[in-house]
């Protein structure tokens, strides 16, 4: 029987994180990405993974170390997922089929423009208006391609993992945008809190970057086009920031009812204690001018982890460096913190890996959680002109060393999407 | 079988098939014994296609621009859980739609097939591809299209049309989407977590593009249109896809009784998996899943199969059905609404819902493959076995077979 030592305020089991692995532009490894983040090291460059010119934005946080079977987003968002896996889940002591379920926040891939051009060259001539893919169809009613279909299959990703992995049951692909890591590890904690399971493999991954995601983005103005120099271009909270850099990486969190993780001596990272969401119906793209949807995601999450505004001590910030989101991000924050706010750091891990879009709530949790381990809160570099209008303690170009039992981790994004977690140390 | 306050029970179905727009409709479809498919042999020619009924859109997405913001795929789903909203009575209750949960269930968005084609068609005269890429991108494209794309954004159409802001999340992979968000959707109901939700999904398609990801694998039926336990010596792989939207409303008993709503079925078991689909493990599996949502126990219940008609596993997927509930009706409902994809589970669990609700004893909706039911069941149970994986099972009771 659960004793309250393994229970929450609701009388709901603790979730416990046993291991976490992190993939992003700044390398491989929980370790080496930590060093690099909190030295302020930025891994923004120019893009080389396809031609820019003509582009207005030609920089990016991309992975371009891995060895891929296959140039695609699919077996780049794979390659990276199962690297964070395999670190977490080495890192937790689970050696053996993991038997929890797999909750995985992956991009939504469409086929690469490679993969269009050679079914073309397959393909017989135009016979009739925007007929590209009758005729791919007719190439492939003759020729079938396996590997073709199994490229832009959603569910092709998590079904590698979980056969690697040894999970359990039918594995969740999910996409709520930019909040989608964040998701990711709250329907972890759900299912631990719901007794449905006593350990949860959570992921989230993204290498989707490629020309026309380049493009689309850069088509809603939501890019910076400072490229020059690339690892200035993230500049969250400053008055001159002009947009995300588009990134990728990828993150993984291994958890464990704190019962279930004690009772196997594992060592306890961490808790997640709270989770809280909220959709906005204002826009398509644009949040709410009151920014009552994100309050309330974040009042959400406070209170699902028994806390009010005085309960944080370092709040890791969505900060994407767009003018829209850090403005509404200050307009929550002092809405929900007040003046507490003046005495709370605020900073942004997108200063230095860019915006790995649907890897960032769960990327952005690791880096969280090593805030409270190591006693040392990243900066958010890039930060020589402050915006008088967001008056944060932003941690500015240089990492600061603070005592930090809990932090707020916030992740917002296009469709409404608004989701938090609270991130705790080990219980005492 | 005894009542519980956190008992899931569905409150609400919102449904548009090539059968018809609505429950009446649908209900016309269970009750009734006229089989019409409404294929549209033309469009896609070899491939057939189960089209769209005639909709007028504004009777759920009342502004124009909203409309025009969204492509068909988000239209259908957003209509269709508006429907759902309606007939839960919870369309006009601001302070429900607020708090209300929504799981949906989405695959890829709908592609600009003109600049496609136009960029595959210059590529042929030209070697420069990337940069033929970048510059037909960056003039072509338009940059709302993309929010038509996102798999998220019908979530984000829902919210900004209907209001449902509680929560908002997106699950993706084909058929197990479907079967995923009912079954994380009911396990927040039990938990206590969550006590009205809206759950499901759509799909438009009448499209090449959506095609090309059964077609890769040589999945889709060709030439005449046959009924899905038919297709196995019939032309093509077997799935002949459906433009539509399928939504429930799940809620909590407690939830339920207290607002007075009317239920149509309880949700008293939801489970998936997925694995390796060699018959035996597939057998397996499926047994496994009739266990744990109480299948097994169903006294005479009705099975509504989401057979996709892929060939092998629907054939795979019957001998199955026949091992574990021998004396079962079966029913395939992807023969006259075509294969959804990932709404699929949703769209059965819409159909046993109405069915058990409206006591209906169902025609065959194939009959030299489906036997005849007698007296209608009270226990209906639900299958859907992904066409490339990803297994489901639910079990729904009428109300009055409870208490």
């Amino acid at each position: 029987m659960s004793t309250s030592r393994y229970t929450d305020h609701l009388g709901r089991p603790l979730v416990a994180v046993t291991g976490i692995g992190v993939v992003s532009s700044l390398g491989s490894g929980v370790a080496d990405n930590w060093r690099a983040l909190t030295d302020g090291v930025s891994g923004i460059h120019s893009i080389t993974r396809f031609p820019t010119e003509g582009l207005s934005t030609r920089i990016a946080g991309t992975v371009d170390f891995l060895d891929l079977p296959a140039e695609n987003a699919t077996e780049r968002s794979h390659a990276m997922a199962a690297f964070a896996a395999e670190e977490a889940l080495s890192g937790s002591g689970i050696s053996s089929a993991f038997g929890g379920p797999l909750f995985l926040a992956a991009p939504p891939v469409e086929p690469e423009w490679s993969q269009r051009f050679a079914l073309g060259d397959k393909a017989h001539p135009a016979a009739g208006e925007a007929d590209a893919y009758r005729r791919f169809l007719d190439v492939l009613k003759d020729a079938p391609d396996l590997a073709f279909r199994e490229s832009i299959l959603f569910g092709a990703i998590s079904e590698r993992l979980a056969d690697r992995f040894g999970t359990r049951g039918l594995p969740v692909t999910l996409s709520t945008a930019c909040a989608s890591g964040t998701t990711a590890i709250q329907l972890g904690v759900e299912a631990i809190r719901q007794g449905r399971a006593d350990r949860a493999l959570t992921l989230a991954t993204d290498g989707s970057v490629n020309a026309e995601s380049l493009i689309r983005f850069s088509l809603l103005s939501a890019l910076s086009t400072q490229n020059d120099p690339p690892e200035k271009a993230s500049k969250p909270f400053t008055k001159n920031r002009d947009g995300f850099v588009i990134a990728e990486g990828s993150a993984a969190l291994v958890l464990e009812s704190l019962e279930a993780a004690e009772a196997r001596g594992a060592e306890i990272l961490g808790l997640v204690t709270g989770c809280g969401e909220k959709a906005d119906h204002f826009h398509r793209t644009r949040s709410s001018p009151d920014g009552g949807p994100a309050i309330a995601a974040v009042r959400a999450a406070l209170e699902d982890a028994g806390l009010d505004e005085t309960g944080i001590g370092y709040i890791n910030a969505h900060g994407t460096s767009t003018p829209e989101n850090d403005k509404m991000e200050y307009l929550t924050l002092s809405s929900v913190f007040g003046t507490a706010l003046d005495t709370i750091p605020v900073s942004s891990n997108k200063s230095m890996i860019g915006h790995t879009l649907t890897a960032a709530g769960a990327i952005e949790a690791v880096f969280s959680l090593m805030t409270i381990r190591t006693g040392t809160v990243p900066p958010t570099i890039n930060h020589e002109t402050p915006d008088p209008a967001i008056p944060l303690d932003v941690v500015p170009n240089v990492k600061r060393e603070a005592s930090v039992s809990r932090v707020l981790s916030n992740s917002f994004g296009f469709g409404g999407q608004n989701a938090c977690l609270v991130i705790a140390g080990e219980p005492a | 079988m005894s009542e519980a306050a956190n008992d899931v029970v569905i409150t609400g179905v919102g449904l548009v098939t090539a059968q018809g727009v609505g429950n009446d409709a649908h209900v016309a479809l269970l009750t009734g014994s006229e089989r019409d498919p409404h294929v549209d042999a033309r469009t896609l020619a070899p491939y057939p296609v189960h089209p769209k009924p005639e909709i007028d859109w504004s009777q759920q997405i009342p502004r124009r621009g909203d409309q025009r913001q969204m492509g068909d795929w988000q239209r259908l789903g957003v209509y269709a859980s508006g429907l759902a909203l309606d007939d839960a009575g919870l369309k006009d209750d601001a302070e429900a739609c607020a708090a209300m949960d929504m799981v949906i269930a989405a695959g890829g968005g709908e592609r600009d097939q003109s600049v496609d084609s136009m960029i595959v068609d210059a590529a042929a005269e030209r070697d420069d591809h990337d940069a033929l890429v970048n510059e037909k991108l960056t003039s072509e494209l338009r940059p709302t299209l993309f929010l038509a794309q996102l798999s998220n954004l019908l979530a984000g159409n829902i919210s900004i049309v209907h209001k449902v802001t509680g929560s908002s999340r997106t699950f993706m992979g084909e058929e197990a989407a479907g079967i995923s968000a009912v079954e994380t959707a009911a396990a927040r109901i039990r938990a206590g977590q969550s006590t009205q939700a809206l759950v499901g999904g759509s799909l438009n398609a009448e499209r090449a593009d959506m095609l090309l990801l059964v077609e890769a694998a040589s999945g889709a039926a060709r030439g005449e249109w046959s009924p899905v336990w038919a297709r196995e010596n019939a032309a093509g792989g077997g799935i002949v896809l459906g433009s539509g939207g399928a939504f429930v409303i799940l809620e909590s008993r407690k939830s339920a009784n207290a607002r007075g709503a009317t239920i149509h079925a309880h949700l008293s078991g939801v489970a998936g998996d997925r694995g390796a689909r060699t018959p035996d493990r597939l057998a397996e599996r499926m047994r496994r899943l009739a266990e744990e949502t109480g299948a097994l126990e169903a006294d005479a219940p009705l099975v509504l199969s989401g057979a996709s008609g892929l060939k092998d596993i629907t054939r795979d997927e019957r001998a199955i059905l026949g091992d574990l509930f021998p004396h079962a009706p079966v029913r395939g409902y992807g023969s006259l609404t075509g294969h959804l994809i990932e709404p699929t589970f949703p769209l059965g669990i819409a159909l046993a819902a109405l069915a058990l609700k409206a006591n209906a004893a169902v025609a065959p909706f194939d009959a030299e493959n489906e036997a005849p039911m007698r007296v209608p069941a009270k226990t209906a149970i639900v299958t859907t076995l992904g066409h490339v994986r990803g297994e489901g099972m639910a079990v729904l009771q009428a109300e009055d077979a409870n208490g």
